[in-house]
């Protein structure tokens, strides 16, 4: 490591003691790499998340299930937005970022390559998908580095909107008729797995974990954190009468905590590894979007630098 | 951005835009959805002038060699209420 020995336990004494980390303050190559690359992960999710939504929007039930939806989505990008504004700080370019997700070397949340088949997904979206970021965002708004930190805290006060849409959807489609019920039921059954999934692997298997908690990035372990979200959702599923498709999950009076079965961690690395039902779909859209947004991009720079010509000032770039 | 009721200006965020009237309508797309705010400055990063890391010591140097700055510094009679 050419990293300065006595700089590297400055820092780590600093991470020990609850400081966070600021852009300009000294770091170990290997904190800011890992950090661009969880932040950029995360920020690639924000954006390719509104796609499996945004595939609804225009056959949203009601008015009032639109207007929620479009609201969601929005925060979405807004979020997506928030978080690569936090890994610049880093000193890597957005554009470099976006080429990253548009080239497919980047990765983003592998339960985004499972398709919206009916309405009920957006409902089990908001409570599963949004109610597992909350749980794996709490924990990471006490993460070391500053700007990531206060990204997740502002995020946090918005996911909260994202379940309780969800769950709303959810809970109206439990106490409708049979075939309502029905729908909502097999979007239980198809989204719970992949939910679970998305606390990465368990601690044993998960690659970056040890060095990531050292570092005060994560406070909490992968199977905690599934832990605390299996335990919330039991009792909102059973408030809304709808079963969570796994047999062996049972209550442990001890430990307090409901145990689940075996997770298929073959199908995540399938789904990781380009091999979802949607990865090839999801990036084409991703690609297609940028391409068709180029001559707005080249519409405002245009009009930017005329009118800077016309008043003979400078274009300001903020 | 300053929020409502009188609050000074707090740093938000950073945006990309190719102007400052883009970048304003932006920072309010972005961060103020919710009525975060009543006032939005958005500032180039080339304009701003920072102080490093490195200041942390000298710059900001409390001053604890100099305690008259502090109301404990001052003594009053005993049993008034200042």
């Amino acid at each position: 490591m050419p990293d300065d020995a006595a700089a590297q336990r400055e820092f780590e004494a600093r991470i020990a003691a609850g400081e966070t980390v600021e852009p300009k303050d000294w770091m170990p190559e290997r904190y800011r790499k890992q950090l661009i690359r969880m932040m950029s992960q995360h920020a690639h999710s924000e954006i390719v998340g509104m796609l499996p939504e945004g595939n609804w929007i225009t056959r949203a039930p009601t008015l009032r299930r639109k207007m929620g939806l479009l609201a969601k989505v929005q925060d979405e990008a807004g979020h997506g937005l928030y978080i690569y504004c936090g890994a610049e700080t880093l000193g890597v370019s957005r554009a470099e970022l976006i080429d990253q997700l548009l080239t497919g070397k980047a990765k983003y949340a592998s339960i985004f390559n499972y398709p919206t088949l009916t309405w009920a997904d957006i409902g089990a979206i908001g409570w599963f998908v949004d109610g597992a970021a909350i749980v794996n965002q709490t924990m990471l708004a006490k993460a070391s580095y500053g700007p990531y930190a206060r990204a997740m805290i502002r995020i946090c006060k918005e996911e909260n909107f994202h379940k309780r849409q969800g769950y709303e959807i959810m809970a109206t489609l439990a106490a409708g008729t049979p075939a309502q019920k029905r729908m909502a039921q097999d979007a239980v059954d198809r989204w719970w797995w992949p939910s679970l999934m998305m606390f990465g692997p368990s601690d044993k298997d998960s690659p970056n974990s040890a060095e990531l908690t050292r570092w005060g990035v994560k406070r909490k372990s992968n199977d905690e954190l599934r832990q605390r979200f299996v335990n919330l959702t039991v009792a909102q599923a059973r408030a809304i009468d709808l079963t969570l498709p796994d047999p062996a999950l049972r209550y442990d009076e001890a430990t307090k905590d409901w145990h689940f079965g075996p997770i298929d961690w073959a199908e995540f690395d399938r789904v990781i590894h380009g091999d979802g039902p949607l990865n090839r779909e999801r990036l084409a859209a991703r690609n297609e979007a940028h391409a068709s947004g180029a001559w707005v991009r080249e519409a405002a720079a245009a009009y930017a630098a005329k009118r800077a010509a016309e008043s003979g000032g400078s274009a300001a770039a903020a | 951005m300053q929020p409502p009721g009188g609050a000074p200006f707090e740093h938000a965020g950073s945006v990309h835009a190719v102007d400052a009237e883009a970048a304003l309508q932006n920072a309010r797309d972005v961060y103020a959805r919710r009525g975060e705010a009543v006032n939005i400055w958005v500032v180039p990063t080339a304009a701003i002038t920072a102080s490093t890391p490195e200041d942390v010591g000298p710059f900001f140097d409390p001053g604890n060699d100099k305690p008259y700055r502090h109301p404990q510094f001052y003594s009053v009679p005993r049993g008034v209420r200042v």
